[in-house]
This record gives structure tokens, sequence and C-alpha cells, in this order.
């Protein structure tokens, strides 16, 4: 095991992927000999060279575009969207073609693609570059959308996805690149589709994904010190999305808190309290409970922003208020 | 060309011909459901242009694509099965008439977003380029789509990338019922690809062999090494739009204008003139071909059903 950053895992991934296999290429806005916006892929352009790590120019349906017509020829494109933002001009290749190429002709093509990009507020860039819209791409069936709230989950994850043969939107966090945490040594893969147990407890559990996992440890942090256990699931892939791991725990608690970044109207929280009250209705012992992000396009001011976004204290007292 | 090659152009563009027309009687017979957009008028653009294709040329159109797809090799049983939307169709009767495809024939569909597929074709010529092969990949589209972003996006990126790719416009006058003058701020749309730096030509549509030729020309240029390139062909739609299309935006003078340069005709009385074969010679391929359509006709309207389990398959290579 080693400590690094998200960054540094994500970094590892791709690298450790293209050295793999000659067909994995990168191509997006500023990857190559800027080094990646977010320096992700700082020092690949000088050791796979211009045509393996492809700068673009600024047009987004034209990276999406091509890199699912070159992954219908069989190659495995790794599509940067400089953020998550970015995606609405893309939105038609992501949407109605990556998502629809396979089924609607019948199986013939397959698309091994991963598009990378970063979502997230909390950083001051105003209204048009801080959004979470993870849940409008997890609605469509035919994509898969996969969001890691941890590095070793990021590095596992990303490694899985490029091995795939199906689109996937690889959602990452930008103020989790500087997070640290433990990350397995050597080559190894996460099943893309899997939530998990982030931590164990008793008393209630947190259902959760990315930023907010980091959020939520922290809540639980501090429920602990009241002798409060709540368990987190962190569902990793919104799509896929596995409800076993939630249920199993929510069986066990009886109460439930969802946290997300992006808004709350629509989103990831409503469907997993849907799919909670669907299949675990008799376990039901207080309303389940949505924290997210306040309905409102996300001011610049520092102070206005964080009174939008959840914070620690949003999720410890929406869980004493399931208790 | 050879006298056979040639008879076997001819042969495609009656074949087109006589599919779309049973298609229109099928779908006033209401066995075809959605949309039908009839190639009819425009046969010669894709018969002489994909018969100058090699097997590695990889071919993408929009949704105007039943002629493309016989073209391209589909057999017409596949493609009147599909648009009957039977399991026998080319994609399982899941796609329907703007989505058909062969990837066994170098065939990527059949796109029905206007524009959406240029990008994915530049994609596509990025495969060749990627794994330093020499097909070269045929894009076509109407002059509809090039008002959309995702045209100007492809075209600069095949240019910045000089992506083997040959750009083919189909301009047969109309996006949809909005006449090319009051769409485009230039009507002729080579102008254009001429903004982005690449060698770029204007054909006539409506005659087989001059498509041929020009297309050829390009195709062995850009497989040279030369880089995207773009064709305008001009051409024109003797059926409406789609079916149910009122054709208020046009006056039937203009069409029976442009009737007179039906390629079937200009080409029928050209095989005649040189000599290249007989009235009685034609007359035998028109009813080859009639004999095969029906076959077709009556292949798709036996085939199953797909079967309910097909509404979950293929969504995804490896599940979820």
């Amino acid at each position: 095991m080693a400590l690094i950053t998200m960054r540094e895992a994500i970094s590892q991934a791709l690298w450790e992927e293209m050295e793999r296999d000659p067909k994995v290429f990168i191509l997006g806005e500023e990857v190559g000999v800027w080094g990646g916006t977010y320096a992700v892929t700082k020092g690949f352009y000088d050791h796979f060279g211009p045509d393996r790590v492809k700068d673009t120019p600024i047009s987004e349906a034209a990276i999406v575009g091509a890199a699912i017509g070159s992954a219908m020829t069989g190659l495995r494109p790794v599509a940067e969207l400089m953020t998550i933002n970015f995606a609405f001009v893309a939105m038609d290749h992501i949407v109605n073609e990556a998502a629809k190429l396979h089924y609607m002709f019948g199986g013939q093509f397959k698309l091994p693609l991963v598009i990378r990009t970063v979502g997230g507020g909390g950083r001051q860039l105003g209204a048009t570059h801080s959004q979470v819209p993870d849940a409008i791409f997890a609605h469509f069936p035919g994509l898969k959308v996969v969001a890691p709230g941890t590095p070793a989950d990021a590095k596992g994850l990303l490694k899985e996805a490029i091995r795939s043969d199906d689109p996937i939107l690889f959602i990452e966090e930008a103020t989790l690149y500087q997070v640290r945490g433990e990350v397995p040594d050597g080559d190894f893969t996460m099943p893309i589709g899997k939530s998990t147990i982030a931590r164990a407890g008793k008393d209630a559990t947190i259902v959760t994904y990315s930023k907010e996992v980091d959020n939520s440890m922290k809540a639980a942090e501090k429920l602990a010190q009241e002798g409060i256990e709540v368990e987190i699931v962190d569902l990793r892939s919104l799509r896929p999305l596995d409800m076993e791991p939630v249920i199993e725990s929510f069986k066990k608690t009886n109460r439930a808190v969802i946290v997300e970044e992006g808004w709350m109207s629509y989103g990831v929280g409503s469907e997993v309290a849907s799919r909670i009250y669907e299949t675990a209705f008799d376990y039901v012992d207080a309303p389940v409970k949505r924290v997210a992000q306040k309905e409102v396009p996300l001011p610049y001011n520092r102070t206005l922003e964080q009174m939008a976004l959840p914070q620690v204290e949003d999720i410890v007292n929406a869980v004493r208020e399931v208790l | 060309m050879e006298k056979k090659e040639l008879l076997g152009l001819y042969h495609q563009m009656v074949l087109i011909r006589r599919v779309e027309e049973s298609a229109a009687e099928l779908y006033q017979q209401g066995k075809i459901g959605g949309f039908l957009h009839l190639y009819i008028g425009q046969e010669a653009v894709s018969t002489g242009l994909i018969a100058a294709r090699k097997p590695q040329d990889r071919v993408i159109t929009a949704y105007r694509d039943h002629g493309v797809a016989i073209n391209c090799g589909i057999p017409a049983r596949q493609v009147v099965a599909e648009l009957l939307g039977k399991s026998t169709g080319i994609s399982k009767g899941k796609g329907g008439s703007m989505h058909m495809a062969d990837v066994n024939r170098n065939f990527w569909g059949g796109h029905a977003i206007v524009g959406a597929h240029l990008p994915l074709a530049a994609g596509l010529a990025l495969g060749d380029q990627y794994q330093k092969t020499d097909g070269v990949t045929i894009c076509m589209f109407g002059d509809g789509a090039s008002n959309i972003g995702f045209f100007h996006e492809a075209l600069n990126l095949s240019k910045v990338w000089k992506l083997p790719v040959l750009w083919v416009c189909e301009n047969n006058q109309y996006g949809m019922g909005t006449a090319i003058d009051r769409a485009s701020a230039v009507s002729e749309i080579v102008q254009k690809a001429c903004g982005y730096g690449m060698k770029a030509d204007q054909e006539n549509g409506m005659d087989v062999i001059a498509v041929h030729e020009k297309a050829h020309e390009m195709i062995e240029r850009i497989r040279g090494g030369e880089g995207p390139m773009f064709l305008e062909y001009m051409t024109y739609r003797f059926r409406g739009h789609s079916m149910g299309d009122p054709e208020r935006y046009r006056k039937s003078d203009e069409v029976k204008r442009w009737e007179k340069d039906d390629p079937i005709g200009i080409f029928n009385d050209h095989l005649v003139r040189n000599k290249i074969s007989s009235e009685a010679g034609l007359n035998k391929i028109e009813l080859e071909v009639e004999a095969e359509v029906a076959d077709a006709v009556r292949f798709a309207e036996e085939s199953p059903e797909p079967a309910a389990e097909e509404l979950f398959t293929d969504i995804y290579a490896q599940g979820g």
C-alpha cells in the first residue's frame, strides 16, 4: 500500500493502461503540451508522444464524437473534458451516440470509450463552472457513470473502465485531487457497478458518493463522539446503481440520509430514496432525509457559495433528525 | 469502367428505386412505422461514390440511408426486414429506417441527428490513421447538415489532424422543407469547406459516371496522404422529405424539371446510346430487380418479430 493523492492515483491508472495496451490513447484540451489543466497528464506527452496524447481544439463535440468513432474501430480512447460543465456542448454525442449505438444497431458496434471529466463546486468558479450534473447523465441507459470518492477506487475503477467495452463517463471531483489515501501496490482493477461500505455502523445509514464520502466520514466522526455510529455506503457508480449494500444496511439501521453535492430536485437522493421505499418499506422507522446543494446557480462569493453547498454540519443534523 | 461494372451500377440504382417504391407502399399499408425518408432521385450519388471505394474504406451517412446500405452490399432482404422491424433486419429490428449499419461491410450507419455523425467520421478516420492502415472514411450528409456546429467542428479537426476522410455533401436543395437560400449563408456548400483550407470540388450528382470519377480521384488522393477533401454533389429528391410531407415549400414544376434529370433515365440513355447495352438488356436487369425486391418483401413479411428477450439485450457489451 502507498499513500498517494487522488490526482496521482488517476495519473497512475492512465499511465499503466497506456503502457499495457498500445490501443489506449488520450485526447482532449491541453492534455499534451500543457500537461493537463489539473496536471493529471503531466509528463505523458514527452513519454508517449503526440500520437497517443492528442491535444485538441476547444471543440467538445469533436472530442467526444471522434473518441466514439475511434472506439468503434477498436481503439480505446480516453477523452478528457476539461470540466463536466463543458459536457453540455457535447451532450448529443454522449447521450444520443455513445449511449445508444451499441443497442440501436443490434449490438454490432462496441464502444470501449472513457470520458474523463471533472465536476464540483467550492472553488469560486461561478455558476457555469461549478456544477454537479451527474444525475442527468445517469438517466440514460447505455451509458455507465462512475464517480469515485477515494484514490484507491479512482485507480481501480479507471483501470477497469479503460479495459471495459462500454462507454463510461468517469466523473472526478476537483476538490478531491489533493486528498490522500492508501492505494494497493501493483496492477489491480475494481468492478464497475458495485457499491461498498465505506464505514461500518449500526444506528443510521448514509448513502453517498464522490466528494460527499469525505464529508460524510467527517460527519460520522463527529457523531461517533456522541456515541452515534453511522454506516456509510459509497455508491461509486450511479449507473449501474448497486442498491444491495444500501438495502442491506437500511434493513439493519432502519434510517437513512442520502448526501450528494448536486441539486436535490430529481437527483441521486431522489432515486435512492424511492428505491428504499419501494424495496424496504417495512423497515422504515423514519422518513429518509436528503442533503444536497441549495437550489440556486452557484454564486461566486465565497460565503454565499459555501452556504449553498452541503456542509459537514448539514449531514450531522440530518442524521440527528432521522434518529 | 468495364461493361459489367457499368451494368452493375445500373442494377444498383434500379434496385434502390424499387426498394424505395416498395417501402412507400409498405408504409402506406401501415407495415412500416416511424419516419421514412426515401432516396428516390439521389440514387446516382451513393451508387457512383461507393463503387469507387475499396473494401478497407469506411462509409457513414445520415438518416436517408437505405440506398447507401444497399450500395454497401447489405442485401435488400435485410434492409426491408429492418424497415418492418423484424428480427432478420440488419439492426435486428431495433434501429429502423434511419439506423442501418453493417460492420462487416464497413458501413457504419445510418445516423439520425443532423450532422452528429460527422465528428464520428473523424474518429473512424482517426482509427485508420492511428493504426497506420490505408483506409479512407467516406462521410455523407445533406446540405442541411452544413449549418450545424458539428459540421464545422468535424471539418476543422479533420484538417488539423490531416485525417483520411472524404466529406461528401449531397446537396438536394432543401433541409426538410427549408430551401438552401433560406437556411445557408452560402448556397454552394463547397465554399464552407474552402474555409477550412481543404481541397473541395463540386459535381453533378445526377450523373453516376461523373459521380464515380470524381469520387475515385479524391479517394485515391486522400489514400495517398493528401489529407481530408470535400465533395459536393448537386442532386434532388423527387419525393418529400419523409412520408407525409405536404411539400408546400416547392412547386410541382420544379420537381418536374428535375425529374427530367432522373439519374436512372440519364444512365439508361447513356448505356443505350453508347451501345454498352441494348434496351432489352436493361429491361432484363429491371425484371431481375423486380424479382429481387419481391423476394425481399416476402422474406421481410414472413420473418419473425424480435423475441421479447431482445428488449434487454445489447444495452451494454459487458452487462450492467
